[in-house]
């Protein structure tokens, strides 16, 4: 398939494939990267009173075990704020954690730290790291705001939205210009930010930058034209 | 009534006792000083007002149904007056007195007039009764003070006597309540406010058990709904007494007869605007009624636009700013305006000004809609008031004439009463717990007391107290963080403090459609400026489908959109005459049963005709002449081809909701036959779907029937799926997810916008339905579309009205009934799913751009 349809982009030279659950996938390096899953985010609500449904870490796994079964991948990066809080990966009831274990079993493993989860996940496998470089590319949680070509980055939960006879839709969005992807969230209650948001207003090269919007079906591919703020 | 000085009655007035008035046994007992007051006013007390007290004071609680003028209010406070002027005194060293009535309206405003009309008479009276007000306005130290030492009379809404229940001690400050006096009853009752309130008045009860309730209402269809509401239902179907006050003189109600072509559709009514203009200026004050804010900003725009001695015209509608509403209520006291264009802001009791005429543009949707407005004019009781309606198009005319026609035989059509809402319960439950730990056991027979809980089941309580306890999940996640819990005595007691402050913030039952300010910046600075003057809000959804430099119509101005920051939505002056987006939605009532009823019966019947103007009775016989007229129990369903498609059209007038739902559910009928549906239109009159495919060919050969197209089993497994996928469920989600204090309103100093609340209720609601589609809160949200949004019950009426009766029509071209459905497609939005088709649509425009080159970069300056 040609670069630019269904997902298909270049970041630095290097291949990817934006996955409609939100995942990338470098098949050239047997690469799964997923950033921001905020696992145990319904019991860090429910600390505070608010009884969030108790299904958002078995959704997040859900799908990152669909995504895993389809790409067999040999290395997985999580791209930081893993989990919702410090205290999430000993929350987390033990029949999700055999299953993450599961997921685990055979691959290597990469927990980036996150400003919601700065040290290492307690009781899960995996090798905690700020940062790392595979691939030719470097994985990071926030963007840093010098330009570097191939930085692959989540932190902002990059949404997107068009409008398209007088009607709206907003959508998770994988935000990249070529040289740095600011990846979207994956987690089941995790919000969105715009990216025409003055948060990524330095971090891209506007006249190459894409919104890969993830559809029911596919990944649509918008330019900054289509885009509106809100 | 009021100039006749000495009924006789009041011979021997210094008996304090009045005789029994005509209708009743109970005889009033007026004290001294009111009847030296009524004396010196050169009035006596309305034969009603001495009805009610006399039955008060005999321990009753009483619903008194009443026009506007006819001194309600008065009737509903003798009987706390009158006991307070005769409580003794209170003793050196005696403990403060607890509050002894309450008195809750809807609206703040009223609460305000109240105590401004009631103060007069307590001083010339002489009484020493002390009367405030308790709103969301009132700062907090008032209310602290309140606390410690009540007024004798407090005035306030159904939120603060929630917030009162939920204080610490709710007991104590109610325990002399002896009276509460419930205003505008007809307009409390029909929400989830009022569920909220019955709920409040059974805790009250439960404190006080001697408590009597007055309640003041508008002439409604079934007044023992309203008297089962004021009374505790332990005796199931118990009724307060009634009192009703005849309507007084019969309004004087016409229906403009334009020299003008009625238009075919739309909601303007632009062509009779010179007309409208004309009986301004031939009245001293003239009030405007409109259905929607749209309607009021065009037809204000279009009178100032023709307003050529320049008279001072007023805008009035929820969503103008504050204190520009408080202008225009000012002018209008002071009599200094000439006209208002309102919305139904100001719909309830209160008196403003020397209205002489009410102009209803639009059909008024609904006979008792129509009288209640009217009421706004003259308010004196005993003179005419008097009305003109304007219809917008064809088929308004026939409604007005209906409306017309029910104003004259006094028919009421207010809507029936729902039961109690699940999420209302819940908030409920919390508030109770957060005042004083309560039994279950009590606490379930209490609530079913109130009126509109009176049927609820044990499961669904006991589920509820589960859900604000932890949530209610079957995965039992979060027993450690419970909000609520059990006590060895089994009681039911809060775990922290914090919860009670929580729900002190989310309190209430009104969950507003989330909703930006309009600003001011210079042209062309788009949001990178800090931006002027606020204008008011404006409802996000409308905001959604705007593009940059589009225009459209806000407070009486033209404005361009350029841009959005944070909550704010920036606009500048736009030199257009026209607004590029010019209109949006129809009416948000949707027609009444009994109205529908009424204009089924004229269209078939000719005889009727001669009442109509002449261009709309031609169209029917063109109609009769062309196609058919049904019978007033048959659904006519006219099948014909236009341009390259093919078209049906169905005629339930049984309102745009009903109609929305039944479009939705028969395109997924349509598509299973294989007729590849296109779209559908709906409006309050009737729905049009088009195709690719002969419908009516298929229909006529018996390929597909239309029976089974429209039998009643669509409203089972077809209504199920397209409800779970419907973003129409996950908006009334969030609004329960509000209400039941499953998310914040907002945080301690922090308001939530109302993206990020919508955003995360999807999320929530996309989870929830997945993995338990029995929960308590989507039980709650599917009760809540049925009956509001979807109208289904309606539906379901009319589909069991029809069976048999459907009367097709295959036409070679469209009919005169079709021509207004068929000019609203187009103008309508589209509805159902398609996000992915527009995706599709904005990644093809990337395409050409592409080929076009990239110059594109140069208009994304934000």
């Amino acid at each position: 398939m040609p670069l630019g349809i269904n997902g298909r982009i270049r970041i630095a030279g290097r291949e990817a494939l934006c996955d409609r659950s939100g995942a990338l996938w470098f098949a050239d390096h047997s690469l799964l990267v997923v950033s921001d899953l905020h696992l145990e985010k319904g019991s860090a609500f429910a600390r505070r009173g608010s009884f969030l449904p108790p299904y958002d870490t078995a959704t997040t796994l859900l799908r990152l075990a669909v995504a895993i079964e389809q790409y067999q991948p040999k290395v997985v990066v999580s791209l930081g704020d893993s989990f919702h809080d410090g205290w999430g990966s000993e929350r987390m009831p033990d029949p999700f954690r055999a299953q993450l274990a599961d997921l685990q079993k055979g691959r290597d493993w990469y927990w980036i730290t996150g400003n919601h989860d700065p040290d290492a996940p307690k009781g899960v496998c995996g090798e905690s790291v700020t940062e790392i470089a595979l691939a030719g590319l470097i994985f990071r949680h926030e963007p840093t705001l010098v330009s570097i070509a191939g930085e692959i980055a989540g932190h902002l939960h990059p949404g997107a939205r068009i409008v398209q006879r007088g009607r709206s839709v907003r959508r998770r969005c994988f935000a990249g210009d070529g040289r740095r992807l600011v990846m979207p969230a994956f987690g089941a209650f995790t919000g969105t930010l715009n990216v025409l948001d003055r948060a990524y207003r330095n971090l891209f090269d506007w006249s190459s930058f894409r919104a890969h919007m993830m559809g029911d079906a596919r990944i649509y591919t918008i330019a900054p034209t289509n885009l509106h703020p809100g | 009534m009021a100039q006749c000085l000495s009924p006789p009655y009041l011979d021997g007035v210094t008996k304090l006792i009045l005789p029994p008035s005509p209708d009743t046994t109970l005889p009033a007992r007026l004290p001294e000083p009111f009847l030296r007051w009524f004396g010196k006013k050169g009035w006596a007390p309305r034969p009603h007002q001495v009805d009610l007290l006399g039955r008060a004071q005999a321990g009753k609680s009483v619903l008194l149904i009443a026009p506007t003028g006819a001194g309600k209010t008065l009737a509903g406070f003798l009987p706390s007056l009158t006991d307070l002027a005769e409580r003794p005194k209170k003793k050196p060293g005696e403990a403060h007195r607890g509050v002894h009535t309450l008195y809750i309206s809807p609206l703040k405003a009223l609460a305000v007039d109240i105590e401004r009309n009631l103060t007069t008479p307590v001083n010339e009276i002489g009484l020493k009764v002390t009367l405030e007000t308790r709103t969301g306005d009132t700062p907090a130290s008032k209310r602290q003070r309140q606390k410690l030492s009540p007024p004798d009379i407090l005035l306030t809404t159904p939120e603060q006597l929630a917030l009162l229940i939920a204080s610490n001690e709710p007991e104590r400050f109610f325990a002399d309540l002896r009276y509460v006096v419930l205003d505008e009853l007809h307009a409390l009752v029909t929400s989830k406010r009022g569920h909220l309130l019955a709920l409040g008045l059974a805790r009250l009860r439960s404190f006080c058990p001697d408590l009597q309730v007055i309640g003041l209402s508008a002439t409604v269809a079934e007044p023992d709904e309203l008297r089962r509401w004021l009374v505790s239902q332990a005796e199931p179907g118990a009724m307060s007494d009634l009192i009703t006050v005849d309507g007084g003189a019969k309004p004087d109600i016409s229906i403009l007869k334009s020299e003008e072509r009625v238009p075919w559709a739309g909601h303007t009514s632009r062509y009779a605007i010179p007309e409208i203009y004309q009986a301004v200026k031939d009245h001293k004050t003239t009030l405007l009624f409109v259905n929607t804010r749209f309607q009021a900003e065009l037809l204000f725009s279009e009178l100032w636009r023709v307003n050529e001695d320049t008279l001072p015209i007023a805008l009035h509608h929820g969503s103008l700013d504050v204190g520009q509403r408080r202008r225009v209520e000012k002018a209008m006291e002071a009599n200094a305006l000439r006209a208002i264009v309102a919305t139904s802001t100001l719909d309830l009791g209160i008196d403003w000004g020397d209205v002489d005429l009410v102009v209803h543009v639009g059909a008024p949707k609904g006979a008792s809609r129509l009288a209640q407005r009217i009421g706004r004019s003259n308010h004196r009781m005993d003179e005419p008031s008097k009305a003109i309606l304007i219809p917008a198009n064809r088929f308004e005319v026939l409604e007005c004439e209906a409306a017309l026609e029910a104003n004259y035989l006094g028919a009421q059509d207010t809507p029936p009463l729902l039961s109690g809402a699940i999420d209302v319960l819940a908030q409920h439950v919390l508030g109770t717990a957060c005042g004083s730990p309560f039994h279950p056991d009590a606490l379930y027979a209490e609530v079913r007391t109130a009126a509109p809980y009176a049927d609820l089941d044990r499961t669904t309580f006991d589920r509820i107290i589960d859900f604000v306890a932890t949530g209610g999940y079957a995965l039992r996640a979060y027993e450690r963080y419970a909000k609520i819990r059990k006590t060895k005595e089994g009681l039911w007691r809060i775990s922290h403090p914090r919860y009670a402050q929580q729900y002190r913030l989310n309190v209430g039952t009104i969950v507003e459609a989330p909703s930006l300010n309009i600003r001011y910046v210079g042209k062309g600075r788009g949001t990178a400026s800090r931006g002027g003057m606020t204008l008011g809000k404006i409802e996000e959804s409308f905001l959604e489908q705007l593009e940059y430099h589009d225009t459209f119509m806000f407070a009486g101005k033209i404005l361009r959109f350029e841009g959005i920051r944070d909550n704010e939505c920036f606009v500048s002056n736009a030199p257009d005459s026209e607004p590029k987006v010019p209109y949006w939605g129809g009416s948000k009532f949707p027609l009444t049963t009994y109205l529908a009823e009424v204009v089924r019966g004229m269209l078939a019947d000719p005889e009727r005709w001669k009442a109509l103007p002449s261009q709309v009775a031609d169209w029917l016989r063109m109609q009769a002449d062309r196609s058919v007229l049904p019978n007033p129990h048959d659904l006519l369903v006219e099948t014909f081809p236009r341009g390259n498609r093919f078209y049906m059209v169905a005629y339930p007038f049984e309102g745009r909701l009903a109609h929305q739902t039944l479009g939705m559910l028969l395109t997924k009928r349509l598509e299973r036959a294989r007729l590849h549906p296109l779209g559908f239109v709906a409006t309050d009159y009737s729905l049009a779907v088009w195709g690719m495919e002969d419908m009516g060919h298929a229909f006529k050969t018996g390929k597909h029937r239309l029976s089974d197209l429209f039998d009643e089993d669509m409203l089972g497994d077809d209504l199920e799926e397209w409800l779970n996928s419907s973003y129409l469920l996950k908006r009334t989600f969030r609004n329960c997810s509000v209400i039941a204090g499953l998310i914040e309103k907002r945080f301690p100093g922090q308001e939530k916008t109302g993206k990020q609340v919508t955003v995360s209720a999807d999320l929530i609601y996309d989870v929830l339905r997945s993995h338990e589609p029995d929960h308590i809160l989507l039980q709650a949200t599917r009760q809540d579309a049925a009956a509001g949004l979807l109208d289904i019950r309606r539906l379901s009426e009319m589909l069991g009205r029809i069976r048999g009766r459907i009367m097709h029509k295959d036409l070679q071209r469209i009919s005169p009934l079709a021509v207004p459905i068929m000019m609203e497609i187009g103008k309508e939005r589209v509805h159902g799913d398609v996000h992915d088709a527009l995706l599709a649509e904005a990644e093809d425009s990337l395409m050409v751009e592409e080929a076009m080159g990239p110059n594109w970069t140069q208009t994304h300056e934000t």
